[in-house]
């Protein structure tokens, strides 16, 4: 079970900065456990963003991501009081969605 | 994974301060790349998951840790740790966060601390200690250390841990004065902090607990010098025992009225 994100919006000038922070191994797949084995890739593939339900992001996300990413983007012209919400799916089809609102 | 951080951060750094590339040593590089991961601390999430497990009802008798006196009253936070190492009546030890957390998994919620301390670091209910230790540190992010030293107990500990920092042994016959009794003094990139006086806010003592970038793991005090230990190619006292608190409390002691940043980020 995936541990929930931390995800902050803060208005900035006319729009917004949400800073999203995801709890994810991100396995490369490239990495070889103590007995030698390969130790299978595990990572988000993608991510959605949203702005009171519709999507104004995605992203395409693979190997070269770091553990437990960070990441940042501005929106413009969200107020504060909307509703931003955050998705990722890895390649295991696990699913996870946090929301926050802009304060 | 270490590499991929440091190759970004040099990009970013570029980018930002093209101009004082030159002027700018290598510590200053060092802490501007802290200064852009800062944002995004993953220290973040197991404080978070922390808040959760001292809430949460678990163990063989079925309670959260909410009655746990961490040296401020049952179920204060707050505060707590820049109070620790300090002595319990309870249990009649002084003792720092780790050490207390395991007692107070005993106590209520029926937990075998004996059995946890001796879990590999990173495995299960360690999993879970080190997100305690985050939730219980962070709650008092930005105090200053005032360990108290007024019983004979406390003096006694900061005494012990002040000889073990001194004390030379092992195949390289060094101490933790070795590297840590004078200021200016690195091991490759990383500084190393004079803990024989205070080194500031937030440095040494005070920036641990701390998320290591280059392991993706957070790391308590007690794994902390672990891994001194294993530089030192020292056996590690063991997980919460009398020689680690010693050592706590002489590195908290000294480092006094610094204001506690932790769980920091570490490279």
């Amino acid at each position: 079970m995936s541990d929930p994100m931390r995800i902050r919006a803060q208005v900035q000038g006319s729009g917004a900065v949400v800073r999203v922070l995801m709890s994810h191994e991100m396995e490369t797949g490239l990495r070889k456990d103590a007995a030698g084995k390969t130790i299978p890739a595990w990572h988000i593939t993608e991510i959605v963003a949203a702005l009171n339900g519709q999507t104004v992001m995605t992203a395409q996300w693979g190997t070269a991501i770091a553990k437990n990413p960070f990441t940042q983007f501005t929106l413009k012209s969200a107020k504060a009081g909307d509703k931003i919400s955050i998705s990722w799916v890895d390649n295991r089809g696990d699913k996870r969605t946090d929301e926050a609102v802009v304060a | 994974m270490r590499r991929r951080a440091l190759a970004f951060a040099l990009v970013a750094a570029a980018f930002a301060w093209p101009g004082a590339q030159a002027q700018t040593g290598t510590a200053d590089g060092i802490a501007q790349y802290r200064a852009l991961l800062a944002d995004g601390n993953p220290a973040e999430l197991w404080e978070a998951k922390g808040e959760l497990l001292w809430k949460q009802k678990r163990g063989p008798k079925n309670v959260s840790l909410e009655g746990c006196d961490l040296g401020q009253g049952a179920g204060v936070v707050k505060g707590a740790f820049v109070e620790l190492p300090r002595y319990f009546a309870d249990t009649k030890r002084v003792q720092d966060l780790e050490s207390r957390l395991l007692s107070c998994m005993e106590a209520q919620q029926g937990f075998n601390a004996a059995e946890i301390a001796a879990t590999p670091f990173g495995r299960g209910e360690q999993l879970n200690l080190e997100a305690l230790v985050a939730y219980v540190s962070a709650a008092s992010r930005g105090m200053k250390f005032r360990l108290p030293q007024a019983r004979a107990e406390e003096r006694q500990m900061f005494e012990a841990g002040k000889r073990i920092f001194y004390f030379r042994a092992g195949p390289y016959d060094f101490s933790c004065a070795s590297c840590h009794g004078e200021a200016g003094k690195r091991i490759r990139l990383q500084e190393l902090p004079d803990l024989t006086r205070n080194p500031g806010d937030g440095v040494g003592y005070a920036a641990w607990p701390a998320y290591r970038l280059s392991s993706g793991e957070l790391w308590g005090m007690q794994r902390r010098l672990n891994d001194c230990y294993r530089q030192q190619r020292f056996p590690f006292p063991g997980y919460a025992s009398d020689a680690t608190i010693a050592l706590a409390t002489f590195m908290g002691v000294k480092s006094q009225g610094s204001v506690s940043i932790a769980p920091s980020i570490k490279r």
